[in-house]
């Protein structure tokens, strides 16, 4: 009798693995940080060499001034703004302005700005004719320089929060060339031959050209 | 009749032998997936969210870089950089870089990128000065790293 008792104990009681098992899980829930590798990029100038050639002048109508001062208060274009989720059609238009493109063939993937303008699908195109073309905006998009200059007692979070502005006109130019939305083409998986093909296609001859100026010291 | 009844009855109660091993398998997911913090951050974090933003490709390529007032006030109440452990000033984020820089293989080394992790009550002057010691070192690409907006509309 006792005997078979025995017997029935020898298994290990495994009912309670399963809460021994919850309780690490918890534990790993607790203290996990999935590492956030996500933010706004940017690629620096090359460093400042003492015998720098003599400023290229860029043509003031191929600049697109965003100025920050120490209150936080913007100037857009010499212009006043309060609203600066208005900088991103602003930019938009900006860059696709096709004032006067050229025929020179620029950067590595060596397309004219005329060229860019072919490429582009039917609806920008129309988009452009009706409503820009301007000769006071830019001439094409190789040429066109976004410049944003913050004073050095302005805060960093307006600063995010036009560099995100910046960043969403021009994906949003860069996924309606190919087709997609914007949010689609900044998820573009880049190690896939095919999206990157997209992405290619969708950045050559319309470089990102943001540029943080030196900013100025008073406070004004 | 009686037949059918006891076999509908006997299968009412879910077997759950299975249970342990499924939780195991979440347990390892999460172990594995988890990255320990290796650096105590001793400046305040409370980071601007922006929208659009990109996925960093490589990760090995990545080194942070902490900017904000300190959380301990017996350091002052100004913004300072901290990298890895401890707080470097703007003139020490060169040598820092070429630390970093040291540790990546030959072929990688200008691919580095600098991801800024800044408060947002920082002001751009500190920015700006650490952007023009990392022209100097020769890491031109930088990230700012921020979460992801959540859309209000």
């Amino acid at each position: 009798m006792a005997r078979s008792k025995d017997k029935g104990s020898q298994e290990v009681n495994a009912g309670s693995m399963a809460d021994i098992a919850f309780l690490l899980l918890i534990f790993f829930l607790v203290t996990t940080q999935i590492a956030t590798n996500k933010g706004l990029t940017l690629l620096l100038p090359p460093k400042q060499e003492d015998d720098e050639p003599i400023e290229i002048k860029q043509q003031q109508r191929n600049i697109f001034k965003i100025q920050v001062n120490s209150a936080d208060r913007l100037l857009v274009e010499d212009e006043p703004l309060d609203d600066i989720s208005q900088i991103r059609d602003m930019v938009y238009d900006f860059v696709l302005n096709f004032g006067n493109p050229g025929d020179v063939k620029k950067g590595s993937a060596k397309v004219s700005e005329r060229d860019t303008y072919n490429s582009l699908p039917a609806s920008m195109k129309s988009y452009i004719t009706r409503n820009l073309g301007s000769s006071d905006s830019s001439d094409g998009p190789a040429s066109a320089i976004v410049s944003l200059k913050a004073d050095r007692g302005s805060s960093y979070d307006i600063f995010i929060q036009i560099l995100d502005e910046l960043n969403a006109a021009y994906n949003k130019i860069y996924g309606e060339r190919v087709g997609i939305s914007d949010e689609e083409f900044r998820k573009l998986n880049r190690n896939d031959p095919r999206q990157k093909e997209m992405y290619d296609r969708a950045r050559s001859g319309i470089p990102k050209a943001i540029s943080i100026a030196e900013p100025t010291t008073q406070g004004g | 009749m009686s037949k059918f009844k006891k076999k509908s009855e006997s299968s009412q109660d879910i077997p759950t032998a299975a249970l342990p091993d499924i939780i195991f398998m979440l347990l390892f997911f999460f172990m594995v997936s988890t990255v320990l913090r290796e650096t105590e951050i001793k400046v305040e974090q409370r980071i601007p969210r922006a929208e659009q933003l990109v996925k960093l490709e490589k990760k090995k390529l990545v080194t942070y870089l902490y900017i904000g007032k300190p959380k301990d006030s017996s350091f002052g109440n100004e913004p300072v950089v901290q990298a890895n452990d401890v707080f470097i000033g703007v003139d020490g984020v060169v040598k820092w870089v070429n630390e970093e820089k040291a540790k990546l293989s030959e072929v990688e080394r200008d691919q580095i990128t600098i991801s800024m992790k800044v408060d947002e009550e920082t002001k751009m002057g500190i920015i700006v000065d650490v952007q023009t010691e990392l022209r100097e070192a020769n890491a031109r690409k930088i990230m700012y790293a921020t979460p992801q907006k959540v859309k209000d509309n």
